[in-house]
């Protein structure tokens, strides 16, 4: 209508109003629309996460049972579950590095992108927290029930199951939960931190 | 007016690059006023800095030395909180490459920077659906840019660029992507917004279709203005070449 239609607060010399965080309703809109929409690419990030926790949970749950071994064999028995159970952890925790490296890596652009629409650096980093915190809890979940039901269902075939050992699986599902969370958040903030810091220009540069 | 005549200014401004040993200059001190309302295009070969000069000025990288002022307002004096205002609210950016988001559909796409606005939901899509009317999408709205073709994509990025109403366009190549007829297309709906809407438009540009439409021309040759060209020489040289034919 009129040639002039920018009568905003900026445009008064030498002041600049502050940007206002994004909404938390907001950002958790876009996150899950976000990992809705690359259903394919979060389901396999998912996974990658999922089968570390697994294959961790699977062991922790196996050492649940007690051994039939006696004596020097039962203590030996019980290094070997340990030393499986690091083995384990290491295996999950390099699983869930690589996936969710991945993910973040190849969104530099769409940060930078983000940023040059008034994203704040703490806004990118809600963003992928949530993004992260959403599928580290489900996949983490999913695999500790998938690594223990597998045990569980060979124990009960082999005929070795006993009830008591469901009591101390409440604590190895949230140690399980709480350490894929713990893993998929470290691999996922940092380079998201980073990806925020830096000046738009670079950001959008990144190739991928 | 007074002192809000120039929308944008630059003072002696420079970029260096370092790379390893060697330090490269792509900015060599660069002095320009932009005033409120123009459209001008900076033309020169590659690599001569006009994409440097773009993010500049949008607040995309830091210069070396100098000084960006927007509205007045020195860019170096400001806190990451003015600065992402200054680029939600003042400055829309076009790039070549498009940049949407491409998990999102247009029409989220031009509603995203209301999002970082804070403008309430409903008002954003209105806005959103308005501006996509206004390029010439309505009929795309729910479609993923990777469904569009690159004219249209760049016509959302366009509405997009648009959304928050910001007094400053800026566009690195908006048509470097494009034929002949889709960037011919794209800048004639520049000019058009630029006309009807007063936004001033910075475009950066290879594209001598270009300079027909802009009210002045800015040459630069590595990191320097070479000469700034106005509306009236342009009118002169383009007659020129048209007794020359
Ligand atoms: N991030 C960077 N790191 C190192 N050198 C850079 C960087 N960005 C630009 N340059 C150099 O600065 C100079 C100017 O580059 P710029 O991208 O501004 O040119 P341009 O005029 O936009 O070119 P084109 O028309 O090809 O887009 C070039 O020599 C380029 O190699
Ligand atoms: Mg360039």
């Amino acid at each position: 209508m009129s040639d002039q239609p920018i009568e905003q607060p900026q445009n008064v010399p030498g002041k600049v109003q502050k940007q206002v965080s994004l909404r938390f309703a907001k950002a958790w809109e876009i996150t899950i629309k976000s990992i809705k929409i690359r259903l394919g690419r979060s389901l396999i990030t998912a996974a990658g996460i999922a089968l570390g926790i697994a294959f961790y949970s699977s062991v922790r749950a196996a050492g649940l049972f007690p051994s039939t071994a006696i004596g020097p064999e039962a203590i030996a028995a019980g290094h070997r579950q340990q030393w499986l159970a690091v083995m384990a952890l290491m295996v999950c925790f390099v699983g869930i590095m690589n996936s969710m490296l991945m993910s973040v890596t190849e969104r530099f652009k769409e940060i930078g992108t983000m940023k040059c629409l008034g994203a704040l650096n703490r806004d990118i980093v809600m963003l992928f927290f949530l993004e992260a915190m959403m599928m580290g809890l489900t996949a983490s979940f999913t695999g500790w029930l998938v690594g223990w039901l597998i045990v569980v269902v060979i124990h009960i075939f082999t005929g070795g199951f006993q009830p008591s050992f469901i009591a101390g699986s409440v604590m190895e599902m949230l140690l399980s939960t709480g350490i894929g969370v713990a893993i998929t958040l470290m691999a996922a903030i940092p380079p998201a931190v980073r990806a925020a810091q830096m000046p738009p220009a670079i950001a959008l540069r990144s190739s991928i | 007016m007074g002192s809000n005549e120039y929308v944008v200014r630059t003072k002696g401004l420079i970029k260096e690059f370092t790379m390893g040993e060697e330090t490269l200059r792509a900015l060599n001190g660069v002095d320009l006023d932009i005033r409120r309302g123009e459209y001008i295009s900076i033309m020169g070969p590659s690599g001569s800095g006009k994409s440097t000069l773009f993010n500049a000025i949008g607040g995309l990288d830091k210069p070396t030395s100098g000084s960006v002022f927007i509205n007045d307002v020195d860019m170096a004096q400001l806190d990451a909180a003015e600065l992402a205002y200054l680029r939600c609210h003042t400055i829309g950016y076009i790039f070549q490459s498009y940049n949407l988001i491409p998990v999102m559909t247009a029409l989220e796409n031009v509603v995203l920077p209301t999002i970082f606005a804070g403008m309430p939901t409903d008002d954003g899509i209105e806005r959103g659906i308005e501006m996509l009317n206004k390029v010439g999408l309505g009929h795309r709205l729910h479609h993923r840019p990777t469904e569009l073709s690159g004219g249209q994509q760049q016509r959302v990025a366009i509405a997009r660029s648009l959304a928050n109403r910001p007094s400053i366009v800026l566009a690195d190549e908006p048509t470097g992507n494009l034929d002949l007829k889709t960037g011919t297309e794209i800048i004639e709906l520049l000019r058009e917004l630029n006309r009807n809407e007063g936004v001033t438009i910075i475009s950066a540009t290879h594209d001598y279709k270009m300079v027909d439409v802009s009210d002045r021309v800015v040459w630069i040759r590595d990191g320097r203005i070479a000469k700034i060209e106005e509306r009236a020489d342009i009118d002169l040289k383009i007659g020129e070449m048209n007794v020359n034919e």
